[in-house]
């Protein structure tokens, strides 16, 4: 390789961040970043007939950190029949040993999303005071570069403050936690519900009463919208919604879109959003029981479509056998009552919950289909696909390793129909559902928006990821599709984006047909917000650890350097 | 039907997962092709003629096939695991696994087996003459998804962990056991023909169990229902009837709730 020089030459680009949609076009890299031209020693990859996009941001995920491993732990029979524990890669090419089907191990996990073509993960809910062994997991995956969400809407400095109307403490606090965790942004989790869950109570509804903070959920949500645009982070605030899983839950789902009404986002990084909903099939059911549980998928995009300082990520159900983890700790628990299945729960001290319960999404189970369908409706329903993003929210729907089977029920009719038409209870499904009606199959550009600079854009990354202009990091994806000649086998496409051609991640080859050539140069990326002190914040905070609120000491308490030594800081100033 | 033989040539230096000796592996192979077979000695791939010499044949499928192994195999993992049809009779012991998730044919060991054997089988049958050890018929570590069918009968002595999250098909074990029997169980039955130290149908949900012999330490969670009649494996004898583990969920059958059920021989 010639002074770092690559070229990805005749493919077909498919790039929403310039409006280029298979275009054949050359894709020129230089020392890690996308240039307009390199020299004629440019090493060169014929993407000739194939489509080239930039590497895939993935928005919600959870691949790092205590519960996650706490997962694998728990599910050793996960890893029994994970096919490629034993992959002939490990001894062919003297990489890492993977296992783990829906909590692969953090080898598996960084491979299997190179393979895949994804440049960037984000950790959807880092508990801070675990928010080292999250840094040790990151920096243990390869290939994929990663941030992670501190989770605060259970946070015990956050409800006080947020009780007393203190936006600006609450922010202070927020930069603080920030630096010490490494963290990205404002993760919240069932707000007040999981705090509610240390006295054995949830918050099903947006209005209730979080016992002893006396706050409600939505008073949460709307201060942690506040302090997030107060300091001007790249991300918005991200939510996983109150009473997840419920029949009927879809009203309250659009009451919480609704808070963000009227709250404009301000930020640098070209971010539109005030509020990323996440994981949003398992919001948007109707239903009063598990016997009449019906789709409101279409009800809950018709106010997504309207209101555009919302962004949301699927949650697709993949039919799969997977393990749910959520900081959401009475769901687990009550989803523990449903399926009898073993459960792990957890109290993080003054931050939040989780809990851990393996489940089987079965073909058969009516139920089980009908949140299948929840979820490839949203996007079939969606008008803006910048705004629509592809989750599993791994592991809970499903493994990440399935989002090219989702691509593939989103891009082909034929796909969803063969599906619906494999279910037991077909029929009550189409009766419960849209999907049978809806003829909508994405393009590749939609895929790219959902995939690639949407998720970036959402994120505040959209300089960095997602795209393929000039300056932009040398994130290049070549998948074996022919633009000009979709394949009529939906089964392709799964393939296709399964195992890329091709993968740059950086300026350097990491996969080739399919297979990981090289461990790559990992980044962990967080933020650093500089604002002067608050006095009244420091105050709290070293309270909290000398009167033995924390059973830890301050000192401790952050993330030291050697646990993320490949930083990518984004800086962000909040004026005084 | 048609017999290939394997004779032991080379005690392996780790132990040898012997995956690939079952009817399904061999059936349409020539000696030779059964040699070539893979198995793995820790992380290296070998072949089964590494450590066995091969002859005779393999018939058209594996109901055809039947294995003779003709040697100890103290050292060999997975024997029979997965198989579907046909037979394989081990003249000597066997490691772990012996079995292990077998549909169908049968096994049939005349020494000692290690753990494991049997486990998360579904169906077939499966003799061991001498002894086993630990997790006779039972789940893999941490699934919830037993034995399903099928029978294995130790003809001797058997270790702890029988049966655990068994669903259905019956384990015997002709001589002593020790403690965690039908552990979680949701079905089948288990007989154990002598003594067992305790902790029989913990946390057990639905299921049978005999014990002919004495159980030292009774579960708190049983409780005695009955004295019934019942031939059990060959033998006619009174038992006590307890049901449980009333400590754990029970699911209902037409307005009564299903409990698993110990029958214990009564004392003379
Ligand atoms: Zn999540």
């Amino acid at each position: 390789m010639a002074d770092g020089e690559l070229i990805v030459k005749g493919g077909y680009v498919v790039d929403p961040t310039r409006k280029i949609d298979g275009e054949v076009a050359d894709i020129a890299m230089k020392d890690g970043k996308i240039v307009d031209k390199v020299s004629s020693s440019a090493k060169v990859i014929d993407a000739k007939g194939k489509v080239v996009m930039a590497g895939g941001v993935d928005v919600h995920s959870h691949v790092a950190g205590p519960k996650v491993n706490a997962g694998r732990l728990m599910r050793p029979e996960d890893k029994l029949l994970s096919g490629t524990c034993r992959s002939g890669m490990a001894q062919k090419n003297g990489y890492r040993m993977e296992s783990g089907f829906s909590i692969p191990s953090v080898f598996r996990t960084g491979y299997e999303y190179g393979r895949m073509g994804y440049s960037f993960v984000m950790e959807a809910a880092m508990p801070p005071l675990l928010a080292p062994h999250t840094h040790e997991e990151i920096h243990d995956t390869p290939i994929i570069d990663e941030a992670a969400l501190p989770v605060f809407g259970n946070n015990w400095f956050v409800m006080e403050y947020l009780q007393k109307g203190e936006v600006e403490n609450t922010a202070a606090y927020i930069a603080w936690l920030l630096k010490v965790t490494k963290g990205y942004g404002i993760k919240v989790v069932n707000p007040g519900g999981t705090a509610a869950w240390a006295w054995g109570l949830n918050c099903l509804n947006l209005n209730d009463n979080v016992p002893y903070f006396e706050i409600t959920p939505a008073e949460i949500i709307r201060g942690l919208i506040e302090a997030n645009e107060y300091l001007g982070l790249p991300h918005s605030m991200h939510l996983h919604q109150n009473d997840l899983g419920n029949p009927g839950n879809y009203k309250g789902t659009i009451d919480a879109l609704k808070i963000a009404e009227g709250i404009k986002a301000k930020n640098k990084f070209g971010r539109e959003q005030v509020m990323h909903s996440t994981h949003l099939q398992f919001h948007a059911y109707g239903g009063t029981t598990w016997a009449d549980f019906n789709s409101k998928a279409k009800e809950v995009m018709d106010y997504v479509n309207k209101q555009k300082n919302i962004t949301i990520d699927l949650g697709c159900v993949t039919l799969d056998e997977t393990t749910t983890m959520t900081a959401d700790g009475p769901f687990e628990h009550h989803l523990h009552g449903l399926n009898h299945l073993k459960w792990t729960n957890v109290d993080v001290e003054l931050e939040t919950a989780a809990g851990i319960v393996p489940f089987v999404y079965d073909p058969q189970s009516k139920v089980c289909d009908i949140q299948w369908a929840v979820g490839l409706e949203l996007a079939l329903f969606a008008k803006d696909m910048n705004r629509t993003f592809i989750t599993t929210d791994h592991p809970n729907a499903g493994p990440f390793t399935r989002y090219p089977r989702v691509i593939k029920w989103l891009m082909s009719k034929k796909a969803r129909e063969a599906t619906l038409g494999s279910f037991k209870h077909k029929d009550k499904v189409i009766e419960a559902t849209n999907i049978h009606g809806i003829d909508r199959e994405l393009s590749l550009f939609e895929i790219a928006q959902m995939t690639r600079s949407g998720p970036a854009q959402c994120l505040g990354l959209k300089n960095v990821y997602g795209g393929l202009a000039p300056g932009m990091s040398a994130e290049v994806a070549v998948y074996d599709l022919n633009y000009k000649n979709m394949p009529s086998d939906p089964e392709k496409i799964e393939a296709a984006f399964q195992r890329a051609a091709c993968f740059i991640k950086s300026g350097e080859i990491v996969v080739k047909d399919g297979e990981v050539v090289s461990n790559g140069h990992k980044k962990t990326v967080w933020v650093n917000v500089k604002m002067p002190e608050n006095p009244q914040v420091t105050r709290d905070v070293t309270q909290a650890f000398t009167k033995g609120t924390y059973t830890m000491n301050l000192i401790n308490y952050p993330v030291r350097e050697y646990l993320a030594p490949h930083p990518y800081v984004i800086d962000v100033d909040v004026e005084a | 039907m048609a017999t290939v033989t394997l004779k032991p040539t080379k005690v392996p230096e780790l132990m040898f997962e012997g995956y690939s000796i079952t009817p399904d592996a061999f059936a349409g192979k020539t000696p030779a092709q059964i040699a070539d077979l893979p198995g793995h000695e820790g992380k290296i791939v070998m072949k089964l003629g590494d450590f066995f010499e091969v002859t005779g044949n393999a018939g058209d499928t594996a109901a055809d096939t039947n294995i003779v192994i003709n040697g100890d195999c103290t050292r060999v993992k997975y024997i029979g695991a997965r198989m579907t049809a046909g037979s394989v009779t081990v003249n000597g012991n066997t490691d772990m696994y012996l079995g292990g998730w077998m549909k169908g044919g049968k096994i049939h060991v005349k020494g000692n087996v290690d753990s494991f054997c049997g486990i998360q089988m579904q169906g077939g049958e499966l003799v061991v003459d001498g002894d086993a050890k630990n997790h006779v018929g039972c789940a893999y570590r941490g699934d919830w998804r037993g034995m399903k069918g099928g029978t294995i009968r130790i003809k001797g002595s058997a270790g702890n962990d029988i049966g655990t999250f068994m669903l259905g098909g019956t384990i015997i074990i002709e001589k002593d056991a020790f403690i965690h029997v039908s552990t979680h169980a949701e079905g089948g039955t288990v007989i154990i023909k002598g003594d067992v130290e305790g902790r029989v149908g913990g946390q057990m949900v639905k299921g049978d169990m005999y014990v002919l012999g004495k159980i030292k330490f009774m579960m708190p969670g049983y409780q005695k229902v009955g004295t019934v009649e019942k031939e059990v494996d060959g033998t006619k004898a009174t038992f006590d009837h307890y049901i449980g583990d009333l400590g754990e969920r029970h699911p209902k059958s037409k307005g009564e709730i299903i409990y698993a059920n110990l029958y214990l021989k009564a004392a003379a």
